[in-house]
């Protein structure tokens, strides 16, 4: 099982993504943003960071690269596609996922553990949690503000694409509480919480079991595994 | 130099976090007059330079660049795209 992970110039995430996939059971395959070559990977990881320095807007010059071309196309027939912060924005910017992210509400970056609530389990990056469970995994980000018109909104909830909501706080300001979305056919999902910084006990959000202990990003990459292996 | 410059401004109903802070730093700033200024809306100037005289066909497609590329609509809107040669 081999599960790409692409790194832009200004990418941060790209070895603890790997290091998910890793920990997860996968192999992990580094993809080159300037390259139109999937190097006949099963799955994609589009990590966080500062893609191209955030010109332009966040995510912008990300999605004309000639790997994310490649990645839209195979998208397109199916490719499992998880989007993690600024990879979310590059999913947005690339048209595979709807809305737009803006400056979060409170004009400062953020960084916290991030109570959220799983609201859709029929997703490739989803299937091995549990519907409505609760999860905590980092959030860190400056323009994490999910945007969209009101016909979109009314889309997003009608056809349950809405995948994770925050809970407790809205941390950004996003509207309708919006953590993460997939696409109708389930196989590309965007976030702006962390998933891969949750993936190994003494690394990951405190949890009251212990400090540091919580894995409840691991499931992410064993459900892309999962529906890999049931495919 | 013949240019095209195409001008983004975030969507008016969106927050303009940048524009809110420069409004705040000019009436903080002792400039009496500033207190007029009732709001600060940032936007993007962006210059397409051309080593020739710009076409029609160039502004249609710096148009369209305009709404595909330089802008998203979402988020900001296309305020003007205009030629100086």
């Amino acid at each position: 099982m081999k599960i790409g992970v692409v790194t832009f110039p200004g990418t941060l995430d790209d070895r603890d993504a790997q290091r998910a996939v890793r920990l997860a059971g996968a192999t992990p395959v580094p993809l080159w943003h300037a390259d139109a070559d999937l190097k006949k990977v099963d799955a994609v990881v589009l990590p966080g960071g500062f893609s191209y320095g955030d010109y332009l807007r966040c995510g912008a010059i990300a999605a004309q690269a000639p790997v994310t071309q490649e990645i839209v196309r195979a998208a397109g027939k199916g490719l499992p596609v998880l989007g993690i912060c600024n990879g979310f924005q590059v999913l947005v910017e690339s048209h595979l996922l709807p809305g737009g992210l803006i400056r979060n509400e409170h004009q400062h970056f953020i960084c916290r553990d991030q109570k959220l609530q799983v609201e859709n389990i029929d997703t490739a990056w989803t299937n091995q949690f549990e519907l409505g469970q609760e999860i905590t995994i980092p959030l860190k980000n400056g323009e994490g503000g999910y945007i969209a018109d009101e016909e979109t909104l009314k889309r997003l909830e009608g056809e349950n694409l809405i995948t994770f909501r925050y809970l407790e706080v809205n941390p950004n300001g996003s509207m309708n509480n919006i953590a993460g979305l997939r696409n109708e056919r389930g196989n590309v999902v965007g976030l702006m919480p962390h998933p891969e910084h949750a993936v190994e006990a003494g690394f990951g959000p405190d949890t009251n079991a212990a400090m540091r202990s919580g894995v409840d990003g691991l499931k992410f990459f064993t459900s892309v595994i999962n529906s890999l292996v049931n495919a | 130099m013949p240019k095209i410059i195409v001008e983004v401004m975030p969507k008016a109903d969106l927050l303009d976090p940048q524009g809110k802070a420069v409004k705040n730093a000019l009436h903080r700033s002792g400039n009496a007059q500033n207190k007029d200024i009732t709001a600060v809306r940032i936007g993007k100037r962006i210059e397409l330079h051309f080593d020739r005289a710009v076409t029609d066909a160039d502004l249609e497609n710096a148009r369209k660049v305009g709404e595909s590329f330089l802008s998203n609509a979402v988020i900001e809107d296309v305020v003007a795209v205009t030629v100086e040669n």
